[in-house]
This record gives structure tokens, C-alpha cells and sequence, in this order.
């Protein structure tokens, strides 16, 4: 079942970043978070503990770290201190990160 | 940022490190920006524009997204930006690291759609976005404060439910006549609690007992007592609030001795009037040395400045004290008003020392119960909670789940507390890469 927005979509400011969001593309105004941006797309969970517990923000302003997401290849990155940026690719952390075998490049 | 101005303004080299994006800390975040939905949020706010075009013109190098992950007395900070960490060595370092919320446990607390109430007036200031359908439930000022601004914007909340008990009240009386000095602060507040009247929202008070559940839909069923009653409310967003406590991981970390604000029932770094520690050229300013609110902070910024400009030599003692003037009167006059605060708007018992099933701390899932457990099964100490559960040892590195824990030891008593040291605080205080602290090298430092 889908899970909507718990909020109403963000005023337009104009210029648009779009995103690729689990398959899904988004587009959000620039200068906000990417967890805003998560939280005006869905209500749903954007990652799992390593229990498997469905988690999504919390604080907004990193210092409780349940927004961790996947950006670009780089995994436990904090949505709220990320800003939406135009073609990046998002995808939600389950469980702890992989270690890829080699250094993050 | 009225640090940084001060010092700037009296002839020192200045370098102030913002981890977030723009200047504004959490108070003023994004005020810059100028949103036109910034009208819902107050005079107060719009205030800081001020102090962003005064540090503008100030002189002092900004670096945002810049973020400390250790501090060494000496002085130097390490610090991360865009995956880059370097090393900038400085006569002074003046830390001013803000406030967090109180964590606020209760059973289904880490549910997607349960957040602070902090959170969502950040995302009214960063993103003007507004909750669909929210429950306020908690205690204090911001929490009256978010209402106002939700209502203001014309998305009043569903309902506010209040934990604040009459016996709370009663405790905070005598510390009335203090507050009369805050007198302003007092009128607003009581404008706000108007406003909120006025706007006809439903107020449950007495309430204890808090405890959310989701369906498959997503939409959150909160329960409560309230006045002895069984409560149930169902929202897409639950928002809590029990007050703001000192972020002191970074304090912690950087050697600097605390000692325990029985009133706000919380630790905070050991410091003189001007904000010097016990650690040679570090100092604290602003809620990050204790909670005091913006006008406070400021001031206390500009102290500390002061501070640092006598022990560089810059200014005569007699100066110093001349130009503090406004700032300590200041201070005296915004600090009056916290006793009453702090006892009106105390945090329950159930909320220090929450019930079994409650997860304690998020990163790594430990609930109250297994604390419990592991205190009748001789884990006697905060340190010894931590190595033998994970308690603490998640990303967010026990700030989420300090209080807690000292909470779930001392069995709620908050004449205990004190008395429970926190585990240490090491560095990284922020998570950074083996790669980028391997990047490092001492062709990196630089002097502020």
C-alpha cells in the first residue's frame, strides 16, 4: 500500500531539482533538504535498522542520524544535511552499509 | 555569529566553522533566504538578519557545510568538508555547538511520522512545508511556539497535548517574582498560549502515557491519559517536544570538565562570566554552555568575544568590562525568566525512565527492558550500559540516548542523575571515513 505525503507539498521557488528516488523520479524545489524532499514525496520508511525496523527523519538536523540514505553510491549520508541536486540518484539504506572491499572512490 | 562579529570587529583573525549549509544555526535557520513563508514565523525570527548581515560585513572567513570532529585544547580543530578534512590550529577556539532536543521515548516513538517539534518548524523554515494533520504532545515553550506559527500559516494543529501538571506549576510560583525581569518574554508566551485559544485548539492536559501505533496506511494512532482518562488521536504526523538540552558531544570530547543544571536536568560545559573552560584556550557560548534562549545566546557570544580579545592581549581588562556592559545586562535579564521555565515545564518521570517496550536507543535498538536487564545483571554504570548493550554506540554516538539512559539508572530520580558521569566522548564526534583521516597530513595544517 502506498503510503502518502504526511505533508504538504513544498511552495515552488522557482528553480527545480529532479531526482531518482527508488525507481521513482521526484522533482523538488532547490535549496531544500533531501529529506524534506523525501518527506513531501512519501510517508513511507526510508531505511531499516539493521533489525529490520522501518525508520524515516526524525530530527531534521543531523543529529539523530534516521535519515541515512544512499546518494550517489555513498551509503549513511544524512538527508537533512544533503541538498536535492539535479540527477542524483537516492535509494534507502536497509540494514547497515555494505563495505564495497575497497576504498569509496 | 556575535561572537565572531565581536571578535572581528576588535582586530582578530577570525575563522567560524557552520556545519550546516547556511548561516542562522537552528534558531535562524535559512533566514537568509528570505521565503515569503517566513512571515508565519514570527518578528523573533526575522530578527536574525541582523546578526547575518553584521557577520556579512565582519570580516570573519564563513565556511559552511564544514563539519568539527574533534577539538584538541592547544588549539586546533579538525574539520570535514566535502569529504576533505583538514587542520586549522588558532590561539582561541570558542565552541558554540547549540542545543538538541530532549529525546522524548515512548513506546512507538521510531515510527515513521513521529518527529520533534523542532523538526517540523525546520521544515517550515528551510522548505515552508507544513504537516498535513499533526498532534503537538509534550512540554514547553516550543512546543506553544511551533502551534502558534503552524496556526499562523493557516494549518493549525489537530489537537496540543500538554504534560505539564498543575503540581509542575505550583513548583514553579516561587520562581515568578525572578521572571517579572523577562517580563517581555513572559507577555509572549502568554500571546502565544492566546493565540492558540483563540484559534479553538483541542488541548488535552495532564497527559502521561503516550504510546503511537501505525496501520498499513501509514497514519498513526497516539494514545494518551489525560486527566485520567484513555485519549486516542489519529495523525499523519506526531510532533513531541519536553524541552531543549545543551549539545555537549563535542564539549565532552574536547576534555572540557561538566557539571550538572540540576534545574534543566542536564549537563552543560563548566565555564567563567566570559565562557572560559578549564581547558586552556577553549570557551563555550550560547545553549551549547547552557539552555538560555537566542537573545542569551547572543549575548553570551559577544562575552565570550570579549573574553578572547583580553586574553589576546587586544584589550585592557577595564575595556573588556566597559564594552560588556550591555551584554551581561542582557544575560542577567534573559537568564531570570529559566527557573520558572524549567519547573513549569519539567519532563515527566515516564519520560526520563520510559517503559519496557520502549526503544531507548534508535541506532542500535535497545529497549528499556534489556537496560534494565542488564543493570540486575551487574551493569552498574553508564559506561558499563554502554559496552555491554551498544547502548551509545550507533551513529548519532549516545546523543539520542545519553539522557535516556542516565534516566533508566537513576530510575527517573532527577536528584541522581547528576551523580551518573557520561561515558566518554570520543573522536570522530562525527562519523569521517578511514580514507579521509588517512588523507590527512600535516601539509594540511593551516593557522586560523
Amino acid at each position: 500500500m502506498i503510503i502518502v505525503s504526511r505533508f504538504q507539498p513544498p511552495p515552488k521557488t522557482g528553480a527545480t531539482a529532479e531526482f531518482e528516488y527508488e525507481g521513482a523520479s521526484i522533482t523538488a524545489p532547490q535549496g531544500i533538504s533531501l529529506a524534506a524532499a523525501l518527506l513531501a514525496h512519501s510517508g513511507a520508511y526510508t531505511r531499516q535498522t539493521a533489525g529490520g525496523d522501518a525508520r524515516a527523519a526524525f530530527c531534521m538536523m543531523g543529529v539523530c542520524f534516521e535519515c541515512l540514505v544512499e546518494v550517489d553510491g555513498v551509503p549513511n549520508t544524512q538527508a537533512c544535511m544533503t541538498q536535492v541536486r539535479q540527477g542524483m540518484v537516492v535509494k534507502r539504506q536497509i540494514g547497515l552499509r555494505r563495505l564495497n572491499g575497497c576504498n569509496d572512490s | 555569529m556575535s561572537a565572531a562579529i565581536t571578535a572581528a570587529d576588535g582586530g582578530l583573525r577570525v575563522l567560524l566553522l557552520d556545519e550546516q549549509a547556511q548561516p542562522g544555526g537552528q534558531i535562524y535557520r535559512n533566514v537568509g533566504a528570505r521565503l515569503a513563508t517566513h512571515s508565519w514565523l514570527g518578528k523573533d525570527y526575522a530578527s536574525g538578519l541582523r546578526l547575518l548581515d553584521a557577520l556579512a560585513q565582519s570580516g570573519a572567513t564563513v565556511q559552511f557545510g564544514a563539519t568539527v570532529w574533534r577539538v584538541d585544547s592547544g588549539s586546533r580543530v579538525v574539520w570535514s568538508q566535502n569529504g576533505i578534512s583538514q587542520v586549522t590550529t588558532a590561539s582561541h577556539i570558542l565552541l558554540a555547538s547549540g542545543a538538541q532536543e530532549r529525546p522524548v521515548p515512548f513506546p512507538g516513538w521510531t515510527l515513521p511520522g513521529v518527529m520533534t517539534a523542532g523538526a517540523a518548524q525546520i521544515l517550515m523554515k528551510t522548505a515552508g512545508m507544513l504537516p498535513k494533520d499533526a498532534v503537538l504532545a509534550g512540554s514547553g515553550p516550543l512546543l506553544y511556539l511551533v502551534a502558534a506559527q503552524m496556526i499562523d500559516a493557516g494549518c493549525p494543529p489537530k489537537a496540543l497535548v500538554e504534560t505539564q501538571t498543575p503540581h509542575m506549576m505550583l513548583r514553579a510560583l516561587p520562581h515568578l517574582p525572578k521572571a517579572l525581569l523577562s517580563a517581555g518574554t513572559l507577555l509572549k508566551g502568554l500571546g502565544l498560549i492566546g493565540k492558540i485559544r483563540a484559534a479553538g485548539t483541542r488541548r488535552y492536559k495532564c497527559a502521561s502515557s503516550f504510546a503511537a501505533t501505525s496501520d498499513d496506511s501509514g497514519m498513526i494512532n497516539f494514545s494518551f491519559r489525560s486527566k485520567g482518562r484513555l485519549e486516542n488521536l489519529t495523525c499523519a504526523v506526531l510532533l513531541t517536544h519536553q524541552g531543549v538540552i545543551p549539545s555537549t558531544h563535542i564539549s565532552h570530547a574536547a576534555g572540557i570538565t561538566h557539571e550538572w543544571n540540576a534545574a534543566q536536568v542536564a549537563f552543560q560545559p563548566s565555564c567563567d562570566i566570559w565562557g572560559a573552560t578549564d581547558r586552556p584556550g577553549l570557551h563555550v557560548a550560547g545553549d551549547g554552555a547552557g539552555i538560555g534562549g537566542a537573545e542569551a545566546a547572543c549575548a553570551a557570544g559577544t562575552l565570550a568575544a570579549l573574553g578572547i580579545l583580553r586574553a589576546s592581549g587586544n584589550i585592557s581588562a577595564d575595556t573588556r568590562n566597559q564594552r560588556a556592559t550591555t551584554a551581561r545586562a542582557t544575560l542577567f535579564r534573559t537568564r531570570a525568566i529559566r527557573p520558572f521555565l524549567d519547573a513549569a515545564y519539567a519532563p515527566p518521570a515516564e519520560i526520563l525512565s520510559p517503559p519496557d517496550q520502549t526503544i531507548i536507543c534508535r541506532c542500535e535498538d535497545v529497549t528499556a527492558r534489556a537496560i534494565r536487564q542488564g543493570m540486575s545483571e551487574g551493569a552498574a554504570g553508564h559506561r558499563q550500559i554502554k559496552t555491554s548493550l551498544r547502548a551509545g554506540m550507533g551513529p548519532c554516538q549516545g546523543r539520542m540516548c545519553d539522557s535516556t539512559v542516565r534516566g533508566i539508572l537513576s530510575a527517573g530520580k532527577t536528584s541522581r542523575m547528576g551523580d551518573i558521569a557520561p561515558p566518554r566522548a570520543r573522536t570522530p564526534i562525527k562519523p569521517i571515513t578511514l580514507g579521509e583521516m588517512a588523507a590527512l597530513t600535516t601539509h594540511s595544517e593551516d593557522t586560523a
